[in-house]
């Protein structure tokens, strides 16, 4: 069994905190640079622009890109022959979270509960999700996730019957019902399988997949390239402000489901679209 | 942005609004007061209470915002704006107290559309997600109330070329409704 010191997890974490929310990744980067090429309206590219200089900023001198740093979202994938001693894997990672957020000077902007308002002080507690794999490995995969985003999200139970059309139809009226609010050009999360609660974890799980990056499977790989055309042809584009880049990418995960259902989560993600990855 | 920017500078008059169109770039010079959910709902508190407001709202300017901690030598930390939708439910009492303009994301509800016309009140759009780039014209930033609602507290900024686009005017443009026609794909 491989062991691995609490501490080093507290400290990653808040490497992750601060890397994510200073650096857009650079398949994102990429993503931007590609819709500031392809873009038709002015105005459009003019937003677009400005994006990519505020990300040079940002990163130059290593300050938040938006204000809004929002969740701290954790996959885990812990390997079946390692374990974290000298304390808890939870409270490790809160801790990490605790650090990158004061020293990252970053905003906490997390409260108590729905109704108590009060804000935790440290933007904890973190948004931690659990992944059994094999091997002595422990992966950390941060989304720091902003809420004016993931407020025009949704989901929906439909019907076999009504199949794969109205899958699609929901994930463009749900971009549509967003418009501006979203801060487009968006990532956006599919979720598609499983119960309730699972379509909504594989559509933020599918945030977190390098930009752009297809799905594996051919046919969802055709289904992604498919929403985003429609998304793009919706005009919504950059800032809302009109144009033909609403989306940079559509990324689509599916899990079996029950015979009598098809659940589908759309999950949107800003063009502050801000993931990080460490291997410990 | 596309067009020659219009310089601003505050407090704004309903009869200077007038001029302004959907679509035009502006930048502001002067002060803009920053609040969101929280103090909107003490303004509202304030305002049923029968007790003063922070600030004097007429001919001002409301930037919906929640900044990030300033690292030392920054006026202001990164501040973007946020979805002003949420402030629906109480920009209408600042606009009949004489609020003249309002900086933030997102479309607007028709009732604060309407407060917007009969009182000369400008809904402009700051580029969301550029919080360094638009924390750079910040000047000096000043917490003049509601201190314990820290990020979210209600901050005097003197801005300096703030840069925004009117996105809804006060002869009944929008935007974010003519760019999504303009640009959308018959398919």
């Amino acid at each position: 069994m491989r062991e691995i010191e609490a501490t080093r997890v507290t400290e990653a974490v808040r490497d992750l905190c601060i890397e994510a929310n200073t650096r857009l990744p650079e398949s994102h980067l990429t993503a931007l640079r590609r819709a500031l090429e392809e873009e038709e309206s002015p105005l459009g590219r003019e937003v677009i622009e400005r994006l990519l200089q505020n990300a040079d900023v940002a990163k130059q001198r290593c300050i938040a890109f938006c204000q809004d740093t929002g969740y701290a979202v954790f996959f885990v994938e812990m390997g079946s022959e390692a374990r974290v001693t000298g304390g808890g894997l939870g409270e490790a990672i809160d801790e990490g979270v605790r650090r990158g957020y004061e020293e990252g000077y970053l905003r906490k902007s997390i409260v108590r509960s729905p109704i108590d308002r009060t804000n935790t002080g440290d933007n904890t507690p973190a948004v931690v999700y659990h992944e059994p794999v094999a091997g002595k490995g422990l992966k950390l995969t941060m989304l720091v996730k902003g809420a004016g985003c993931d407020n025009m999200s949704a989901l929906k139970m439909l019907t076999p019957a009504e199949g794969v059309e109205a899958m699609k139809d929901f994930v463009v009226e749900t971009i549509e019902r967003a418009g501006p609010n979203a801060s487009p050009p968006l990532t956006v999360g599919v979720g598609m399988g499983g119960p309730f609660e699972k379509a909504a974890l594989l559509a933020k799980k599918a945030l977190t997949r390098p930009s752009g990056e297809p799905n594996p499977d051919p046919d969802l790989a055709e289904l992604e390239r498919e929403l985003l055309d429609r998304i793009n042809a919706t005009g919504i584009g950059p800032a809302g402000y009109g144009g033909t880049q609403t989306a940079l990418a559509v990324h689509v995960e599916s899990f079996p489901t029950h015979i009598a259902a098809f659940p589908v989560a759309v999950n949107l993600d800003c063009h502050s679209h801000r993931t990080a990855f460490s291997e410990l | 942005m596309s067009k020659e920017p219009i310089r601003l500078q505050t407090p704004l008059t309903g009869e200077g609004n007038e001029s302004l169109r959907t679509g035009d770039v502006v930048l502001i010079s002067g002060v803009l007061f920053t609040a969101r959910d929280a103090a909107h709902a003490r303004i509202k508190e304030a305002i049923e209470n029968g007790g003063s407001l922070p600030f004097d709202p007429e001919g001002q300017i409301v930037y919906f915002t929640g900044p990030a901690p300033a690292r030392p030598g920054h006026a202001l930390g990164p501040a973007g704006p946020t979805t002003a939708s949420r402030m629906d439910p109480y920009s209408p009492l600042l606009i009949e107290r004489g609020l003249k303009g309002m900086v933030g994301k997102g479309v607007r509800s028709e009732a604060v559309l309407q407060s917007m016309r009969e009182h000369g009140c400008v809904y402009f759009g700051a580029v969301e997600g550029t919080a360094a780039l638009l924390a750079d014209r910040v000047k000096e930033a000043e917490v003049v109330a509601y201190e314990d609602l820290g990020a979210e507290a209600i901050r005097r900024l003197v801005v300096e070329d703030f840069p925004v686009v009117v996105v809804n005017d006060l002869h009944g443009g929008d935007l974010y409704r003519e760019g999504r026609e303009r640009w959308r794909r018959v398919r």
